[in-house]
């Protein structure tokens, strides 16, 4: 049985279905991310589980038990909230004892799990500050302990890395997936940022307007995406329109205006004349210099747009007859050796038949 | 952020010039209305009453004039310091009532949409808009017929009346700067109502209930009108001790050494509280 279940949930303000038939499931000891655009519900549907709000329909089960009715204060789930919310009047070691004194931990106890819970987020240090000494990386963690230190069934976190630069969250983002590990409870997590849910999660729910439109493993939702949004929201792709030549169970004939026919992985259920989209990811899409062979299955000539240097990678924007334009990435393995393709230059681009995902329309 | 860290100077920012020019023209007001007439007062604290009120001259015969008499006289006679006993109480008791009634409604008002707090804020304020002396005279209209006229109740009842918008309007002004997530973070933490508003809104709000408090309790020491009106003859304060001593038996220096004491006991006071509820300082 998983630890909390959300059935056919739907939540209204005013004519806006904010959370629309969601169906979830978190199982226990689970790291799991809900996923998506601003505005898509992620907040709302938190705010349910953690009792603010109640479901117009549907319900939640923690446990097996249902939670309707029962107020926040009583439901054993905590949340980091996205500003923190720390209580300024108390030091840091007041604001991590709190959950224990509301709890009824004799206190005798409490220092002992306090300065526990303080060097599981390594601000032992800190204890007596008041939060507004601490930089936003410390209030972070602070919450963290603060909101761990009960051994809350499920904890939420609503874009606990939102405030912080990109150096710290990356550092965070690996704390995270450690201290997960080491309390074992189940972690809701709750962030716009496809690299986060992808890093962080075992399993992840996309949204969209209140739905939900995938849920799986990282690896199933990047390799496999459901549909046009997924394909697009999580990570970058090459969206090629695409109609459907030859459907057996062998190969999956297709053929796009300007690339011609393309060969792609056999799906069941498909059958001439269906339309739809090729996803193809830039890093399974290989490109070589004119001339020379990409030892792929489909091929394409064309000639660089224009490039983008990252630093680890390259992104080459590839010009195809009929105006497609193809992205494709190029380790840089050998700095400045792999520089090589100049604006205009012409190419051959190739992928594997088994790169790339038809998606129906 | 409470009030006393939005106070703060960040450290090693230095007042500017322009910021002293700025201030230059409240200050000398200050100086002259308000530190002048305070050490003319004091001054004449340490005089002898003329012959026909007023002051005697401050050299008679080539030799200054100066007495402790009106501070001896205050200390001769007992009833002096149970007036000012008597005072405080009342002035610590209306601060409370205050408190105790204003309290619940600021939290109200704080707590309403933005459209309804101006409006109820606008009615807080209302009763400014008619006189206080009419305000006062109305209330023995009312009280008359309740036998509570012309006594310590119909003292406090006015006091409290008067004075409830300054608890209410410091209040409202903290209470409304509340984040709200704090009180959603407790309740997520298993903090139940009460207990929300013991550890997070009172403790949040003290600064308003400090800033409130005085703004009640000063000015009720120094208040003759409503104890006049609304009181028994024993039910007369400092105020109206001071303004007796000025207007009816012309000894100004009684009335200046009283006003003096007045205002080192609310120094003091004031002193007091502030060492109490001082910002807490961390220990790094
Ligand atoms: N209390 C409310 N009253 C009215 N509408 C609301 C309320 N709360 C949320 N909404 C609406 O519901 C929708 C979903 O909001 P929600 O906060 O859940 O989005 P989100 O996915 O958390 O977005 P973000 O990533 O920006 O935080 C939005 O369109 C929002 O305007
Ligand atoms: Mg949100």
């Amino acid at each position: 049985m998983s630890l909390l279940e959300i059935r056919n949930v739907t939540r209204r303000f005013g004519r806006l279905a904010a959370v629309d038939r969601v169906s979830l499931s978190v199982d226990a000891g689970e790291f799991f991310t809900l996923v998506g655009p601003s505005g898509c519900g992620k907040t709302t549907l938190l705010r349910m589980i953690a009792g603010f709000e109640e479901p117009d329909e549907g319900d939640l089960l923690l446990d097996g038990r249902p939670l309707a009715g029962i107020p926040p204060e009583r439901r054993p789930v905590h949340t980091v909230f996205q500003s923190y919310a720390l209580f300024p009047h108390m030091s840091v070691a007041e604001n991590v004892a709190f959950p224990l004194q509301m709890a009824g931990t004799p206190a005798r106890d409490i220092d002992g799990r306090v300065r526990e819970a303080l060097e599981l987020v390594h601000l032992d240090d800190r204890a007596q500050h008041l939060p507004a000494q601490l930089s936003g990386g410390q209030k972070q963690r602070v919450a963290l302990a603060r909101a761990l230190i009960g051994k809350p069934r499920l904890l939420l976190l609503d874009e606990p890395l939102a405030a912080l630069d990109a150096k710290l969250r990356e550092q965070i983002t690996g704390e995270l997936i450690a201290l997960q590990r080491a309390v074992g409870i189940s972690f809701v997590f709750v962030t716009h940022s496809q690299h986060e849910a992808l890093a962080l999660s075992h399993r992840l729910a996309v949204m969209n307007c209140g739905h939900v439109e995938q849920v799986g493993s990282p690896e199933e939702i990047y390799a496999r995406p459901a549909n046009r949004f997924v394909a697009g929201f999580i990570g970058t792709i090459n969206l090629l329109p695409v109609e459907v030549r030859e459907a057996t169970p062998a190969a999956l004939r297709l053929f796009a205006g300007g690339l011609g026919e393309i060969i792609s992985t056999p799906q069941p259920g498909l059958c001439t004349g269906d339309r739809g989209t090729l996803a193809l990811r830039p890093e399974q899409v290989r490109i070589i210099a004119d001339g020379g062979d990409p030892m792929t299955e489909n091929r394409a000539r064309g000639s660089v747009r224009d490039c983008l240097y990252l630093g680890d990678v390259t992104v080459y924007r590839i010009a195809i007859a009929g105006g497609v334009v193809i992205e494709a990435l190029l380790a840089n393995r050998d700095p400045g050796v792999n520089r090589f393709l100049e604006r205009d230059a012409p190419v051959i681009i190739g992928w594997a038949r088994d790169s790339g995902v038809f998606l129906r329309d | 952020m409470t009030d006393d860290q939005a106070n703060r100077r960040p450290a090693g920012m230095a007042p500017r010039p322009g910021q002293w020019l700025v201030a230059l023209p409240p200050t000398a007001f200050l100086l002259v209305f308000f530190a002048g007439p305070v050490l003319l007062l004091f001054a004449a604290s340490f005089l002898a009453p003329g012959d026909f009120g007023g002051l005697a001259p401050v050299r008679q015969e080539g030799r200054w004039a100066l007495t402790l008499d009106a501070y001896g006289f205050f200390f001769s006679d007992w009833i002096y310091a149970e007036i000012f006993l008597r005072s405080f109480v009342v002035a610590a008791l209306t601060t409370v009532l205050c408190l105790v009634l204003g309290y619940p409604l600021a939290l109200a008002i704080a707590q309403s949409p933005r459209r309804r707090r101006e409006l109820l804020i606008l009615l807080v304020v209302l009763p400014f808009a008619s006189n206080f002396l009419i305000r006062t005279y109305a209330w023995i209209i009312v009280l008359g017929p309740m036998d509570l006229l012309y006594s310590p109740v119909a003292v406090i009842v006015g006091l409290v009346y008067v004075h409830l918008p300054f608890m209410i309007l410091p209040l409202c002004i903290n209470l409304e700067k509340h984040d709200p997530a704090l009180l959603e973070a407790a309740q997520d933490l298993g903090a139940g109502v009460w207990t929300r508003f013991v550890r997070i809104t009172l403790p949040l709000s003290m600064p308003g209930i400090r800033a409130g408090s005085a703004l009640v309790f000063i000015p009720v020491l120094g208040m003759f009108a409503v104890p006049e009106l609304l009181g028994g003859t024993r039910d007369i304060l400092i105020g109206n001790l001071i303004k007796e001593q000025f207007l009816d038996n012309r000894d100004w220096p009684l009335g200046s050494t009283l006003s003096v004491l007045l205002t080192v006991a609310v120094l003091l006071l004031v002193g007091i509280a502030a060492w109490a509820g001082r910002p807490r300082e961390s220990i790094s």
